[in-house]
């Protein structure tokens, strides 16, 4: 298996890079940067790094004036409080202006493992989906989260950027190009397709191989960007498979399994099955054994890849 | 304060008010008391200090206000009309669908308007991150923000005022306009927020409390806010919710609520 790097260790050491080149970046926290990663930039950049202590709405509505007055903020806490805490701020300080900031939510899922389900956010890319005019990213690795960063900085207006606690398995080469808005068939198949983002694409790799030596030909795609979500691929892989799988880090409700739903039940409806965190709390536990007890492993993707396939026409 | 500049903004200050009632009344609908008991702090602001440019809103090295009681917006509606960003006629759209004035402040549809605003308590974050990227910058403009004294019961206010004070952000002046007042009575019934000169101190503000009516009161206070060094400013200006309008002044139920005719020709004919 490839190196492991979580997705948050890759955003701290992609602001430092880009807080070369742009000198107009800055970084917000919120008594977390020791977590979030945010703490390499502050060693490298410390005149453009602001901690606003424990208090995420207000660390929203500073990011607003910045991003008002010229600035690219950066304002980075756990996704429970960035998404959960600050929603409000965030939909009226940031989304109802269409404001430059970008939100780098960290720890976001069940992957926070021990802390348990007060700081296991579950829930933030259904609140920051329904705010109009929201980019929402959701890389898969540390190469992924990185170009990402990049791609938001370029892009003007707000995104929420969603990484990981957990070390995962970098599945992109450095040569990768990540387009934003754009699903990346990372293997073709024709009897299903595996819809998945971040911690969840790897798994689903896993998957198609252990499909593959059932003789089950699985197509996966990484869907980095949840909105605006590409509907063509999904479109396509839906007509051409006739069967889709999603695999989340997230509840099922209102996140990328419904955002899947949402186009095919509209444009190429087919036998669909999610899977994700069901409505329910996480829980304190080690990461693996979390995951396994939700469903969110390749073993299930397989199995709920071949209940869709039989009930395919 | 010389009887020139007193007479100007007295004139300016009626012109304002009129606005007021004028755009309430053809909206029927909107926050009369709350825009009156401001209304002579915005139109000092906007007719004796600001660095603005009616035909360049958005100059970068610009003055700015943010409106962090935002549903006092036909205040600001009116002084930016009289000031010259948008026609006066205009503001009979307000709240009209279709229209550039929104009930509440809208950075991106209006003209001269700096933040949008009108969910209490985020505004004056939005008026500390103007005022750290002016640190930032190196841009020597200044960054007003008019607070409510209602609106001081939300925790953001005050997660503000410790992010100001510690930043050091003495270009940022906050106007608390305590007029007493809010939708369901008097603030010191329904959940006291007093003292706010002593809270403001506490959290390192340099805090001056004023006649927020007296033009040469609000003046010293601003240049006192200048030339104060290393610490944001909170200028507590003792209000009168509804100033002007008889009928309007210390009555909680003209917090939200339109004037109809006859109410719009009596005062009219009283800030004549």
């Amino acid at each position: 298996m490839a190196e492991k790097i979580a997705t948050r260790e890759a955003y701290g050491n992609a602001l430092v890079e880009f807080g070369n080149e742009y000198e107009n970046l800055v970084v917000l926290d919120a008594d977390l940067a020791e977590a979030t990663k945010t703490c390499k930039f502050k060693a490298a950049h410390p005149d453009r790094f602001f901690d606003c202590g424990i208090a995420e709405g207000n660390m929203m509505g500073v990011a607003a004036g910045l991003a008002a007055s010229g600035y690219i903020p950066f304002a980075s806490s756990f996704a429970m409080f960035a998404a959960g805490r600050a929603f409000e701020q965030v939909r009226n300080m940031i989304g109802y202006p269409h404001l430059n900031v970008k939100i780098g939510a960290t720890h976001a899922g069940l992957t926070v493992g021990e802390d348990g389900a007060t700081h296991q956010c579950n829930e933030d890319i259904a609140l920051m989906r329904t705010i109009p005019g929201m980019t929402i990213i959701n890389p898969a690795d540390a190469v992924e989260a990185k170009a990402a960063v990049k791609a938001a900085i370029e892009f003007k207006g707000p995104v929420y950027l969603r990484f990981g606690r957990f070390a995962v398995p970098t599945i992109n080469s450095e040569d990768y190009t990540f387009e934003l808005g754009r699903g990346v068939e990372l293997c073709d198949g024709k009897d299903v397709s595996i819809v998945a983002s971040g911690l969840t694409v790897h798994m689903a790799l896993e998957a198609a191989e252990l499909l593959k030596a059932d003789g089950i030909s699985a197509r996966v795609i990484n869907i980095h960007t949840i909105k605006p979500i590409d509907a063509d691929i999904l479109i396509k892989a839906a007509k051409e498979t006739g069967a889709i799988v999603t695999a989340e880090e997230h509840s099922i409700i209102g996140g990328l399994g419904s955002a899947v739903a949402e186009v095919l039940s509209e444009k190429c409806p087919v036998p669909m099955r999610r899977i994700g965190v069901g409505d329910k709390f996480g829980k304190s536990g080690q990461v693996p054994d979390l995951l396994k007890e939700y469903g969110i492993t390749a073993e299930n993707i397989v199995a709920k890849a071949k209940e869709v396939i039989k009930i395919k026409k | 304060m010389n009887n020139e500049k007193l007479a100007m903004l007295t004139e300016k200050a009626k012109l304002v008010r009129k606005g007021i009632i004028e755009s309430t009344h053809a909206a029927g609908c909107g926050h009369p008391g709350g825009s009156l008991s401001i209304a002579d702090i915005v139109t000092y602001l906007y007719f004796a200090e600001m660095n603005i440019d009616e035909k360049n809103p958005k100059m970068e090295n610009r003055d700015r206000f943010v409106l962090s009681k935002g549903h006092a917006a036909p205040a600001l509606y009116s002084v930016l009309a009289n000031r010259g960003f948008f026609p006066l006629e205009d503001l009979k759209t307000l709240r009209k669908t279709g229209s550039y004035l929104q009930g509440h402040p809208d950075m991106k549809g209006t003209p001269g308007v700096d933040m949008s605003t009108g969910s209490l308590g985020l505004g004056i974050s939005g008026a500390c991150g103007m005022a750290l990227a002016g640190k930032l910058s190196g841009n020597s403009y200044r960054v007003y923000c008019a607070v409510g004294d209602g609106e001081s019961e939300e925790g953001q206010v005050w997660e503000a005022a410790m992010f100001a004070a510690h930043y050091k952000l003495d270009n940022l002046t906050v106007f608390l306009d305590l007029n007493g007042l809010q939708i369901d009575g008097k603030i010191t019934d329904v959940i006291n927020p007093t003292p706010h000169d002593e809270k403001f101190a506490a959290f390192g503000w340099n805090v001056i409390t004023i006649d927020g009516h007296n033009f040469a009161e609000i003046e010293d206070a601003v240049n006192a806010a200048k030339a104060c060094k290393g610490k944001p400013t909170a200028i507590i200006a003792k209000t009168t919710k509804g100033k002007g309008v008889s009928f309007m002044e210390n009555q909680v139920g003209w917090h939200g609520k339109a004037p109809n005719d006859e109410q719009y020709a009596t005062a009219m004919a009283e800030l004549d």
